[in-house]
């Protein structure tokens, strides 16, 4: 429980702190803050798995207030592995950041930092809360921070690129509020728990099935579904790239996760669920359609976030705990890979100084540690067998086989064929290629503090490539409220 | 009560989605403002404002009468206001510096002519007005003047 808290408390603590250290310790600071963090959210997820044995589970709830009608914070399995990601991700990234986080100088610097951890926090929060407003807040505060980082660097095309993020967002944003504010209106309750079985009521749920489908459209703009993704890749290549790193790895996917949590716990998404299927097929093949077009590296990875998402939305879409468990495998597969992949992209530029595939190539006599780390991210990502991506796909299509969505599974395939296709382009231009030009160096040694994250993450991905097991029992061990025997009966009248 | 906040609702969406779909943006800020009012008030109007039954529980009672006012969406409102209220201004800033970018008409849908330094400093905040009007009447601030 005090794990829970801290998870919390510490980006927040040292978002407040970055305010007032000296300029020198500013990156050590942070540095320091998220390996607390790191800490924490391994406890936390020890203490979570201490308590599945003895079936209670993490939770607080602030104020003192009894259950339902408090703000509580949940960490079960689900959102332990989160936490733990976001936390792994945001070290690496700072690790990789030595450098700075823009090229704009001091002042941005420490309020860049000031942003990041207040980011960090919001998406851990977001990952927590068991109360659809606190929900909505904590999801302004990352709007707010995700646009602050978008103009750290001040060019035209970053404040284009904010003015977009701000504009699509904010829509979605409103849109969420006011389905919170039907659905409190219709049911007296905000708490996940309680919401259910408000959801399962017949007499409701003609009702609170269009708020819920309020609900899902918000954040389906937030994640970036087919038709509403287009901001995605006109915006994020604006970001410098320790943060693309970050918020293209994180953001879109506790968005993914929010959903697949909302769509357990909270509300029922049953007549949703086909419209929710043929969305995630079009999203997949419009992302890697995408990808597969473009030349410039960052844009091609921000089109492949997109088919990445909609892979997580045919797994929400299936409705059932398997289908849950290989979402959340896949999920934090996407995390670590994605991020792994724009942080390899940085390398890529230091040393070439491009991210035009036209004008890279050559790496892989000068530089074929990259080359292998390059290539095991990319299989990960398509999803061969001995990487994280594999097992995530494939208990996701195994139970989309097993439901008899044959059509979703070979659009599922299909998807992975063609990213593939755009991560061998990447090989075979950036790597195989002779190199473009001889203005260019390839043969300087790139910096441990480049290397490492990339290392470490992807020692990681090898990790859970390699053992599933002990992944896969552990959440299929946690409550996903997929399983309908488990919800037992709310004592409380409705308000109406 | 109800239908007035109904019809103030529909009113603002509408309002809000054609601001929203302009070209111009300024307009846009404006239209997401008001969208925002909007949606405040469907959150306002899920506690129940229409009602006599004032927020008060009964004693020996644990919760609220069927029917009475609630005051919690009052105090989610007040929430989503002040969040509102900042992303806002933080947009108009941004709108601001994005139109004093040199070479940014795209923004602008009918104003021409933006090399002159004068269009660079605030008054490029008329973003409809076309440039002759501005050597009219060099004193009035643009933004004043409607089209």
């Amino acid at each position: 429980m005090t794990a829970l808290i801290f998870a919390l408390l510490i980006p927040l603590s040292f978002a407040l702190g970055s305010g007032f250290v000296a300029q020198k310790w500013l990156r050590p600071f942070n540095l320091v803050g998220s390996s607390l963090l790191l800490v924490t959210a391994t406890v936390l997820l020890f203490d979570v798995v201490a308590n599945q044995s003895a079936s209670e589970s993490v939770s607080v709830a602030f104020g003192g207030w009894p259950s339902p009608i408090a703000i509580s914070f949940l960490a079960d399995g689900f959102s332990a592995l989160m936490v733990l990601s976001i936390a792994l991700v945001f070290f690496s990234v700072l690790v990789f950041a030595k450098q700075g986080l823009t090229d704009e100088g001091v002042l941005s610097e420490r309020i860049g930092f000031i942003l990041l951890q207040g980011v960090i926090a919001s998406a851990i929060a977001v990952s927590l809360t068991q109360d659809l407003f606190n929900l909505y807040v904590w999801f302004e505060l990352m709007l707010i921070g995700v646009l602050g980082l978008f103009v750290l660097n001040q060019r035209r095309q970053n404040k284009e690129a904010a003015m977009k993020y701000f504009s699509l967002n904010m829509l979605g944003t409103l849109l969420m509020l006011s389905a919170i504010g039907l659905i409190y209106g219709t049911t007296g309750h905000l708490n996940y728990e309680v919401l259910k079985h408000f959801a399962l009521d017949e007499n409701l749920s003609p009702q609170l099935e269009i708020y819920t489908g309020l609900l899902v459209l918000a954040l389906l703009m937030k994640i970036g579904a087919f038709p509403l993704f287009l901001w995605l890749p006109a915006t994020y290549h604006a970001l410098p790239l320790p943060l693309l790193a970050l918020i293209g790895g994180l953001l879109t996917k506790v968005t993914a996760f929010v959903l697949l949590r909302l769509s357990g716990l909270s509300l029922e998404l049953d007549s949703l669920s086909s419209l929710l299927g043929w969305i995630a097929v079009l999203t997949m093949l419009s992302g890697v359609i995408g990808a597969a077009y473009h030349w410039d590296l960052r844009r091609i990875l921000a089109f492949h976030i997109i088919s990445q998402v909609g892979f997580l939305l045919l797994g929400i879409a299936l409705l059932s705990h398997q289908a849950a468990v290989g979402t959340m495998l896949f999920l934090i597969h996407n995390v670590l890979v994605k991020t792994n992949l724009f942080l390899i992209v940085g390398v890529i530029w230091w040393v070439t100084k491009h991210y035009d595939l036209r004008q890279i190539g050559g790496l892989y006599p000068t530089n074929s540690l990259l080359a292998i780390l390059f290539l095991i991210n990319a299989m990960a990502l398509v999803g061969v067998p001995p990487t994280s991506g594999f097992w995530g796909k494939f208990l996701l299509l195994n139970e989309a086989f097993h439901q008899e969505f044959y059509i979703w599974a070979i659009a599922a395939l299909m998807t992975g064929l063609l990213t593939l296709y755009s991560m061998s382009k990447i090989w075979l231009e950036a790597f195989w290629k002779p190199a473009v030009s001889d203005s260019v160096n390839l043969n300087q040694a790139i910096p441990m503090h480049l290397t490492l994250p990339i290392i470490g993450l992807t020692l990681v991905v090898l990790l859970i490539g390699f053992y599933p097991e002990l992944l896969i029992q552990f959440l299929q061990g946690t409550e996903s409220g997929f399983d309908r025997d488990s919800i037992t009966g709310f004592e409380g009248g409705a308000h109406d | 009560m109800n239908l007035l906040l109904m019809i103030t609702i529909s009113f603002l969406v509408g309002a809000g989605v054609y601001l929203t779909l302009s070209r111009d943006l300024l307009r846009v800020i404006l239209g997401l403002a008001i969208l925002g009012v909007a949606a405040n008030f469907v959150v306002f109007y899920a506690g129940n404002p229409a009602t006599d039954l004032s927020a008060i529980i009964a004693q020996g009672e644990q919760m609220l009468p069927a029917g009475a006012a609630n005051p919690l969406p009052q105090v989610l409102v007040l929430t989503a206001i002040v969040i509102g209220f900042a992303l806002i201004s933080f947009a108009l800033v941004l709108m601001v510096a994005i139109v004093r970018e040199p070479s940014s008409e795209k923004y602008q849908a009918n104003q021409v002519g933006h090399a002159s330094p004068s269009s660079r400093d605030i008054d490029a905040l008329a973003l409809n007005e076309p440039t002759k009007t501005e050597a009219d009447n060099p004193n009035k601030p643009a933004i004043l003047e409607s089209k």
